[in-house]
């Protein structure tokens, strides 16, 4: 064998081993908090855990369910604001602007994505939560599920946007033409025609900005009032639920990791484990539609 | 082919650079001069509560410039890990912001608590809130979600905002033990703030809020609230008419010897407790 191709083999080796590398470090990682956790399951029990609403650590309650509705809840929130933006950019930039437009629009909404989740956080507890504090319904302090929905929705708009924007551009020209050619508007054909030939690429999207908007921690501590309950309505109009203050998953880690000791810590542990239970699943289904994609795409 | 001279391009860079790396550890081994000065050194490791950990780098500094040859590495945790870290001997002196529970001591019985400050915990309210003085039991009331509107102590009709810190803080815990008692808990819908500073922020800006801060953090941004017509003031800390004061405490495990004795007695002296005062806590002397 040459020296070439010696060569050759050690990088594909080194290249091996950088992949490798990476698994481990995420097995290591999930390992590492599941550990952690194991007295908190065993010790409080894990239906004592799912199941009950009640976290007060100083006297031994240990119910995440509150922070699972938390953070269930204002993800909801941020999808029901952020995908009809994210979609209309998508469709915007793969359909209807102009080169010249998309050069701007663009790199925009792909800044938006650079911006710091701290950054985000101040600005939703410095213009958000004064005005949405403006509401006048008792109880209601400005911080909670509003401010946080609003903050997240615009957090998750350049993932569910750039994503949505390939896949509408995936769908065949002749798609578009064929549309056209049989007398439909634009408007038609890309409600009609193009979205429901992007379906599942665009379903990708908002799963990939619902991992994101699960994941998200400072900027949730910061609008979202962390109160260990569970989000109800302030008056007895339904709509009142999203000024409820609440707590996220990622939020109760952060709060409280800095003072946990003992059994408290390893509740703090699991309540990660199913935030990561929580993403994989999120994520696998993600990727489960885009293959499915792909496999309808081979089939045509 | 291209592609193979760049493979073998990047295996012989990653090749320097290792021999680099190798070369670079190999010329630390010993014998190589070191720095250590010739007077004896020591490190003394602090943790614990962030409340007392700001207090106890003042010290420390000052201390580390009488004593050359002393090191000391003050850390944060919160108070739980200052007595945990105190009791398992991870740190020389843990830091707490809060009495030590029973459970604690009879965990470690080894525990030596020093007091080494004291720090008055104020009941703060947004600025525009008319109300400016509550008895105890208000506050208690007010904070266990029994009282929920500011008419019912004398303000307006408006739903009274409760602001709070997280669990197994030490400033959380104090307002526990000295306001709310062994079986009154904080309501679970106050607000959750996770610092002294980001308390006196939400307190601020949110209209009908009520939050308690330690006596360092107070300015005019908050207006604090009179207890039993008695100021939160250090004056009235010190000669104890204001009734909401809390110990802020180093602990060791055993009798504290050498460096670390030394350093705790010029926290109780005439000059550490200085610093004490100068930061705005009260002096245990």
């Amino acid at each position: 064998m040459s020296g070439r191709m010696i060569a050759d083999k050690v990088v594909k080796y080194i290249l091996f081993a950088s992949a490798i590398i990476s698994i481990i470090i995420v097995l290591a990682i999930g390992f590492f908090i599941f550990r952690e956790s194991i007295d908190a399951w065993t010790e409080i029990g894990v239906s004592e855990m799912l199941f009950k609403t009640v976290w007060r650590p100083g006297i031994d309650q240990y119910g995440i369910l509150a922070m699972i509705a938390g953070s269930l809840s204002v993800t909801f929130g941020a999808i029901l604001l952020g995908v009809p933006l994210a979609l209309g950019c998508a469709i915007f930039l793969a359909e209807i602007a102009p080169e010249g437009v998309q050069a701007v629009v663009r790199p925009a909404v792909q800044l938006l994505a650079g911006i710091p989740s701290v950054v985000y956080g101040l600005f939703g507890m410095v213009i958000l939560v004064p005005l949405i504090r403006n509401i006048d319904v008792p109880g209601n302090s400005g911080y909670g599920l509003l401010a946080a929905s609003i903050v997240l929705a615009v957090m998750i708009l350049p993932t569910i946007a750039s994503i949505a924007e390939d896949a509408i551009r995936a769908v065949p020209e002749n798609y578009r033409h064929g549309s056209l050619a049989l007398g439909a508007t634009k408007w038609q054909t890309i409600t009609r025609v193009i979205l429901p030939a992007g379906k599942s690429g665009i379903i990708a999207g908002v799963i990939l900005g619902v991992g994101r908007a699960l994941g998200e921690t400072m900027a949730m501590i910061m609008v979202i009032g962390n109160s260990a309950i569970m989000p109800r309505p302030l008056s007895s109009n339904p709509l009142t639920f999203f000024l409820s203050q609440a707590r996220t998953l990622t939020g109760n880690i952060a709060v409280e990791i800095n003072y946990a000791t003992g059994i408290h810590e390893s509740a703090l542990f699991a309540t990660g484990v199913v935030l990561f239970g929580l993403i994989i699943v999120v994520n696998a289904s993600a990727r489960w539609i885009i293959r499915s994609q792909k496999y309808v795409e081979k089939a045509n | 082919m291209k592609n193979i001279k760049k493979s073998i391009l990047l295996v012989v860079s990653l090749l320097l650079v290792t021999a680099l790396i190798a070369a670079c550890s190999s010329t630390s081994t010993p014998g190589a001069p070191t720095t250590e000065p010739t007077a004896e050194t020591s490190t003394i490791s602090v943790s614990g509560s962030t409340t007392v950990q700001p207090l106890a780098e003042k010290l420390a500094e000052a201390f580390m410039t009488e004593n050359a040859g002393v090191r000391i590495d003050v850390q944060g945790g919160g108070s739980s890990v200052g007595v945990k870290a105190a009791a398992e001997g991870t740190s020389d002196i843990g830091m707490a912001s809060r009495e030590i529970k029973d459970s604690e001591l009879t965990e470690s019985p080894n525990l030596k608590v020093i007091v080494i400050a004291r720090d008055g915990i104020a009941i703060v309210t947004h600025p525009d809130t008319p109300v400016s003085d509550l008895t105890i039991e208000q506050v208690r009331d007010i904070f266990s979600g029994k009282i929920t509107n500011w008419k019912d102590v004398g303000g307006e009709d408006q739903s009274i905002i409760l602001v709070s810190r997280e669990e197994g803080s030490g400033t959380r815990a104090a307002f526990e033990e000295m306001v709310m008692g062994e079986d009154v808990l904080i309501a679970a819908s106050s607000i959750l703030q996770p610092s002294n500073g980001s308390i006196r922020t939400t307190v601020a800006t949110t209209p009908n809020s009520i939050g308690y801060l330690s006596f360092g953090y107070l300015d005019n941004t908050v207006k604090s609230i009179s207890i039993n017509g008695v100021a939160p003031t250090e004056p009235n800390a010190v000669n104890g008419t204001y009734p909401i004061v809390r110990p802020l405490n180093m602990l060791t495990n055993g009798e504290p010897t050498g460096t670390v004795k030394a350093f705790l007695d010029f926290i109780l002296s005439e000059a550490g407790q200085k610093i004490v005062v100068d930061d705005g806590y009260i002096s245990v002397k």
